[in-house]
């Protein structure tokens, strides 16, 4: 591990460092707030010789993806960036993303969709790409943000994964907060990630056919194979976040999580909202509430069985989403883990909060009085509500 | 992690989808040469060599290859690939080629 000097970063800013330490081979990308400052930032560090690497602006976000695809089908080690309107356009090709089995990075700066017209941050764009077979990370602050971005290199470019990974990381909240992360150096970036290799690259020599047709007699086989490589990408995600622990010193895992172990009741969110219940929670511990708070840094796959080992220890469940699910039962991610309380036999209580859609703040003291509402759910054995949309004027 | 097509088992149903390449990428094109479309057909094609003229329109417009040219430039179908389109028909300017039932 080598010696390196903390940095003050915007969310941006500290993935755009993070891409150029990768080494990447080839960008392609188009502009879209919040994730802007990324694409600006790499092509400066192009421009000024600082960054050995293709970057292309696409005319659409369709495009952009379009050509990463092709880029890392040739070997090329390969990145890219949007958000919500952007990533809608991208969706068909975000399908062929994963089936191709292309690896790259993208960061999603997660913001809402239309419409009404907001910038602001959601989970809705991600949500929506949920089912693709891409993997997905969230993180829950800049520093996570910055040490995910070579941590989904190494896992999607695994010759035993080949997928692409999001990385997501809450628009404005993330992306436009100045926040001090400490840095690897160059020199571990390199070790960590050196230049890519690929069986299957493009060569005239050696023709290969990629986005064959495959009929019904063949369709659902290699849909079962991608299936499979995303479900058994968790394993090579260990062995990754454990290399990446030795040189940075920081260890991250499927989830993160604070005083869970003899918890009454858990709250638990995706990105940046963990930090605010996380201090919520202290407070709440001081007055010697036995509360704990849960945030998933993997959300494909799914880590079922880590989390019902942890939500088979307490009574009572909030689930927080930044997303929503018009006409079904909830939002995903409290949707996810019913469907994983229920196979695995556990049977608590479980609320859903659905907070903070078009960039709504969720506060300190919102986030105080969540908590308290787990533990009010644990103490009754029930919640009144299934499903309640925080702070709407009603 | 890919492996080559077998497409004569894979026409038979005889794999798996670990037996099969990875994303459905063939790594020893051309594979599609096992694919006799000529099954597909309804109507075929028949030439009239005493009408034909040479032209080669129906080699040029033929979207499957399936027209033969040969050394003189008089042509023949390839029934193993044809389709029964009938494209070579519309395009002979003579109408040397005409659509005969399958027997």
């Amino acid at each position: 591990m080598a010696q390196v000097e903390r940095l003050a970063f915007m969310g941006d800013e500290a993935v755009a460092y993070a891409v150029k330490q990768s080494n990447v081979d080839v960008i392609a990308a188009y502009p879209i707030t919040p994730q802007t400052i990324i694409v600006e930032r790499l092509s400066e560090y192009v421009a000024n010789g600082e960054l050995d690497a293709a970057f292309i602006q696409a005319e659409s976000e369709h495009s952009a993806l379009s050509i990463c695809v092709g880029a890392s089908l040739a070997g090329a080690r390969v990145y890219t960036s949007t958000c919500s309107q952007g990533l809608a356009l991208m969706h068909e090709i975000v399908y062929a993303t994963s089936s191709m089995r292309a690896p790259m990075v993208m960061t999603i700066v997660n913001r809402s969709l239309n419409a009404p017209l907001n910038i602001h941050c959601e989970h809705g764009d991600i949500m929506a790409e949920r089912d693709s077979g891409w993997i997905i990370l969230f993180a829950a602050n800049v520093q996570e943000a910055y040490d995910l971005t070579f941590i989904a290199f190494k896992l999607g470019e695994d010759p035993s994964v080949l997928l692409p990974v999001s990385v997501n990381m809450d628009a404005f909240v993330l992306s436009h907060s100045i926040e001090p992360i400490t840095p690897i150096s160059d020199e571990d970036a390199a070790k960590f990630l050196p230049p890519r290799k690929y069986e299957f690259e493009v060569d005239a020599d050696k023709p290969i056919t990629y986005g064959t047709m495959a009929l019904p007699d063949v369709y659902m086989e290699f849909k079962m194979q991608l299936k499979e490589a995303v479900e058994s990408s968790a394993k090579i995600f260990e062995k990754v976040v454990s290399e990446y622990a030795k040189l940075s010193g920081r260890r991250y895992w499927y989830y993160q999580s604070y005083m869970i172990d003899d918890a009454d009741a858990i709250v638990m969110a995706l990105g940046s909202t963990y930090g605010t219940l996380k201090t919520a929670a202290k407070k709440l511990r001081n007055e010697g509430l036995k509360i704990g708070v849960l945030a998933l840094t993997m959300y494909r796959p799914f880590p079922e069985k880590q989390l019902a080992e942890i939500l088979r220890n307490t009574k009572a469940l909030v689930v927080m989403d930044r997303a929503y699910s018009y006409g079904g039962i909830g939002g995903p991610l409290y949707t996810d883990i019913l469907g994983t309380l229920y196979r695995n036999d556990i049977k608590i209580p479980v609320k859903n909060v659905v907070y903070g859609l078009g960039g709504r703040d969720f506060k300190l003291d919102e986030a105080e009085a969540v908590l308290r509402m787990a533990l009010d759910g644990a103490e009754a054995g029930r919640f009144d509500v299934n499903v309640s949309w925080w702070g709407v004027k009603g | 992690m890919s492996a080559k097509t077998d497409v004569k088992k894979v026409l038979k149903g005889d794999f798996t989808y670990k037996s099969l390449p990875m994303a459905a990428m063939i790594i020893n094109p051309p594979t599609s040469l096992e694919y006799k479309t000529g099954v597909w057909r309804i109507k075929k094609p028949v030439i009239d060599q005493s009408k034909c003229i040479k032209c080669l329109l129906c080699w040029v417009y033929c979207p499957d290859m399936s027209v033969i040219r040969k050394e003189d430039d008089s042509v023949e179908i390839d029934y193993e690939y044809c389709k029964g389109c009938g494209i070579c028909v519309n395009a002979c300017p003579v109408k040397a080629i005409s659509m005969e039932e399958e027997v």
